[in-house]
């Protein structure tokens, strides 16, 4: 028994990812027709050189025939898969294990969702029969109860700690103002943010991820078939899921000043990647920023920032594209938007452009000095106390 | 010996203030206020409130359930098996209504006085009328819940059924069709005078039929919906001591208010009083008790009184939307799907009862309940209730996206005291009055209706 990772046996070879907007002239099968089209140009390749298909998408489609109709896939096994808002990075995972395990040489991991036809504002759970008994509750209320929590625990003052979970989104907007695939393409500053009205709990529209409909893609291949594709693949060092027990929901002794299940991830993927030191080591980190107060509690659950320092380093611009540790430098759920099904592979397209060096010129990181280029995505979903927590480490050379 | 071994009263927290009737719609309205059922009860929840209080400090438990309301949440099915559900009564107890006029309350009630067996004869209104209609603000909404059985039914008859009479006659001084939020009026003189002839014959008869004279009453409770008629031919019976009818406080609660005037009555009685209700309903029905040495060792688990005061306001506006009177802007937010029937009533433990499940080895508490401890064990669990149980407010925060029937959602973590988590709602609260530490108990609501299908299942409410 144990958990032993894929460390350097599996490359990205391409990669591709739309803008994410409100894509209203754009269906879903437009949006995977694009994102995969843009996808194999990346690597070389084209559809029928792709031996096996995984397709995330939480609640826009459902088996694989919703990827192999619109792409017209011939004889080609197609796997929908679904793991709430860390679905994109799920079906990377799944691609990739089947490259590693030598069932196929190349797969496509696709992700995409039409968010925006529902009609309604903000994300909307799949009707599913049920007693009546569940939490009435959205996503922002659960997770506005983060900010009390840890201000009380930690000793910060409640307005103070507003102010920071709106530096967190000022950052996420300056970055995607300099993203052209990113939905919001305009600087808000903190003190705006905090002026806005509460939705939930201390909460506003500012602190939640952008609703937005968008897809994309990687293509997969054993690590040593990777040169025949690429010049400078990604090497796959760390995949790494949890899926919570629920415990925080019904265990008296879960404070909401931490997300487990992320945690255990990211300890699970630093060992499979062989990272001791995740702040020095990680050039850059892409994270689940549903909420503000999502992204703070992971500085720590990441292991970038003590327990109850995360919100100085916040203040302090560890986290800025010209800090110590750029996280979120594409603009984040926050600014990039998050269609849910393609949030964790548009995580990962981040990491292509940018430990490759082929991010615009004005929001590249800097990179050199650095032995080894590795980058860290951690995507979720569900809420604190009942969540699924994914991480995975990619890097430029094999170790 | 038989006759009543506990009561509950159940009024609803919010209450309004008659004169902002007036002062909004320059008509009806008056003096003193209203109870309000909040948006998320009805009369079934109201009902399993009342019961719930009538059945804590006893150990009789019913062999039926009856279930009176000239306003249910359904017809063609019956309200009192969700009674029978979340009171986790056994299902050999049967459970039956008795719906659409005041009457059938009172009818219930005597039923089973003169019935065998141990009883819960429960009464439960939201009475409405039209914006400034008297009906409007003369009701009340609450619920009463009487436990009726003989002294061998396991707890002691607080209050003997010494008998009593009653006047049947067809006359229609009030009437409402199906579905209608209107009840329409006879003029008042024909009603006064036909209510007059009853209630004197009446009242005559259950003197004669228990051997008592007018002097020997200590205390009487008048109600009817024709509050002229009451008050009116009430003075011709030459009862001394009247007791308030809690018009000015309450409202008239339809088919609760026979019960709750019982309630009340009881609360500030004596072993040996003797005491009348007489309710002016199609009809005129008196009953007559006498108060035992058992009433020193009775505990109302919550008395009128207290709930009298305990209230806290609602605008008339907010009373008309929660009428269905006003319509409101609902959230942008898809409105709640149906509850799915076969699933609720496989988790009717959890759902009505509010059952838990606790580890048998590590004493750790499941809410829902669960199969599979987090050690391991799989179906080693013992069942416990949590509906009686009070917890403190962990966190708690304000939604105002969710979908409502009325927002925002105020929304806590609660921990019970003796373990055990339940993040939930929490009812009958301003949104800038809730604090972390507040102290919380459990309520039964109707969260919303999908297709028709009332939605119950649980939330949290200050203790006050």
């Amino acid at each position: 028994m144990g958990s032993h990772g894929i460390k350097d046996q599996v490359a990205v070879i391409g990669m591709g990812c739309i803008p994410f907007r409100e894509h209203w002239e754009a269906s879903l099968d437009d949006m995977l027709i694009d994102a995969a089209v843009l996808t194999c140009e990346s690597a070389g390749v084209a559809k029928d050189d792709i031996d096996a298909f995984w397709f995330g998408t939480s609640q826009s489609a459902a088996s694989g025939l919703s990827l192999s109709i619109p792409l017209k896939l011939e004889g080609k096994p197609v796997t929908r898969v679904e793991n709430y808002c860390a679905t994109g990075s799920e079906a990377l995972r799944q691609a990739s294990y089947a490259v590693a395990s030598g069932a196929y040489d190349v797969a496509m991991a696709i992700g995409a969702e039409k968010v925006k036809d529902g009609g309604y504002q903000g994300l909307n759970a799949f009707p599913i029969p049920h007693d009546g008994t569940k939490r009435s509750l959205t996503a922002a209320g659960m997770y506005s109860l983060i900010l009390p929590a840890y201000a009380q625990k930690h000793g910060v003052d409640e307005g103070e700690l507003r102010m920071v979970l709106a530096k967190i989104a000022e950052k996420n907007h300056y970055n995607g103002a300099r993203n052209p695939l990113s939905q919001f393409r305009r600087e808000v500053s903190a003190e705006k943010i905090c002026g806005m009205a509460a939705v939930a709990g201390e909460l506003s529209v500012f602190d939640c991820a952008g609703v937005a409909d968008g897809a994309a893609a990687a293509i997969v291949v054993r690590a040593e078939d990777a040169h025949k594709y690429c010049d400078d693949p990604l090497y796959i060092k760390a995949l790494s899921f949890v899926s919570g027990n629920g415990s925080g929901v019904t265990d008296p002794d879960y404070d909401f000043t931490s997300l487990p299940e992320c945690k255990m991830a990211a300890d699970d993927a630093y060992a499979q990647a062989g990272v001791t030191d995740p702040r020095s080591e990680i050039a850059l980190a892409e994270v689940h920023d549903c909420f503000t107060p999502t992204e703070l509690l992971l500085m720590e659950d990441l292991g970038f920032s003590e327990p109850g320092t995360a919100w100085r380093d916040v203040l302090d611009g560890t986290f800025h594209l010209d800090g110590e540790l750029p996280v979120n430098p594409d603009g984040g759920l926050k600014a990039f938007g998050h269609p849910v099904g393609a949030s964790g592979l548009r995580m990962h397209y981040e990491l292509w452009q940018q430990l490759r060096g082929k991010a615009e010129p004005e929001r590249q990181i800097d990179l050199s000095g650095r032995d080894r280029k590795l980058g860290l995505v951690h995507n979720l979903g569900g809420y604190p106390g009942e969540m699924v927590g994914f991480v995975s480490i990619l890097g430029t050379e094999v170790d | 010996m038989r006759g009543i071994i506990s009561l509950g009263g159940y009024l609803p927290f919010r209450r309004l203030d008659r004169s902002e009737i007036t002062a909004v719609l320059g008509q009806g309205g008056g003096r003193g206020t209203r109870t309000v059922a909040s948006f998320d009860e009805d009369t079934t929840s109201m009902g399993v409130e009342a019961a719930r209080l009538a059945l804590a400090n006893v150990d009789a438990m019913p062999s039926m359930v009856s279930f009176a309301s000239v306003s249910p949440a359904y017809f063609d099915r019956t309200n009192a098996t969700v009674l029978h559900a979340a009171l986790r009564l056994h299902r050999t107890t049967a459970a039956f209504d008795a719906l659409g006029s005041q009457r059938s309350a009172v009818g219930a009630l005597e039923l089973a006085l003169r019935s065998t067996g141990t009883h819960l004869v429960v009464g439960s209104d939201i009475r409405i009328g039209l914006p400034s209609s008297a009906d409007e603000a003369a009701g009340g909404d609450g619920a009463s819940a009487i436990l009726i059985g003989d002294d061998d039914a396991g707890s002691p008859i607080i209050a003997e059924y010494l008998g009593g009479a009653v006047a049947t006659g067809e006359f229609v001084d009030r009437w409402r069709e199906p579905g209608s939020a209107q009840s329409k009026l006879w003029e008042e003189r024909f009603g006064e005078i036909v209510y007059g002839e009853l209630s004197v014959q009446a009242w005559a008869d259950a003197l004669e039929a228990t051997d008592l004279t007018v002097g020997d009453i200590t205390t009487a409770a008048l109600t009817g919906l024709h509050a002229r008629a009451v008050a009116r031919t009430g003075a011709k019976l030459g009862i001394d001591n009247l007791a308030d009818d809690l018009s000015g406080s309450v409202g008239n609660t339809g088919a609760a208010h026979p019960g709750l005037l019982l309630c009340s009555m009881l609360e500030s009685s004596s072993p040996g009083d003797v005491v009348a209700l007489i309710t002016y309903a199609d009809g005129v029905q008196v009953s007559l008790f006498r108060v035992t040495d058992a009433i020193a060792q009775y505990q109302a688990a919550r008395t009128i009184a207290s709930q009298i005061e305990a209230g806290g306001s609602v605008g008339y506006a907010k009373f008309l939307s929660w009428r269905d009177m006003l319509p409101i802007e609902p959230p942008r937010r898809p409105e709640p799907d149906r509850p799915s029937s076969s699933a609720a009533y496989r988790n009717a433990d959890w759902k009505y009862g509010l059952v838990a499940s606790r580890d048998q080895e590590s004493q750790r508490m499941y809410m829902p309940p669960s199969r599979v401890s987090a050690d391991g064990a799989v179906d080693q669990m013992d069942h416990i209730p949590m509906a009686d149980a009070v917890g403190t407010v962990a966190t708690f925060t304000i939604d105002k996206l969710v979908y409502s029937p009325s927002p925002p959602v105020v929304f806590g973590v609660v921990d019970f005291d003796g373990g055990g988590r339940l993040p939930i709602e929490i009812a009958d609260v301003d949104a800038d009055q809730v604090a972390v530490g507040d102290r919380v108990e459990m309520t039964f609501r109707r969260l919303y209706a999908g297709d028709g299908i009332s939605n119950y299942f649980w939330k949290a409410r200050p203790l006050r």
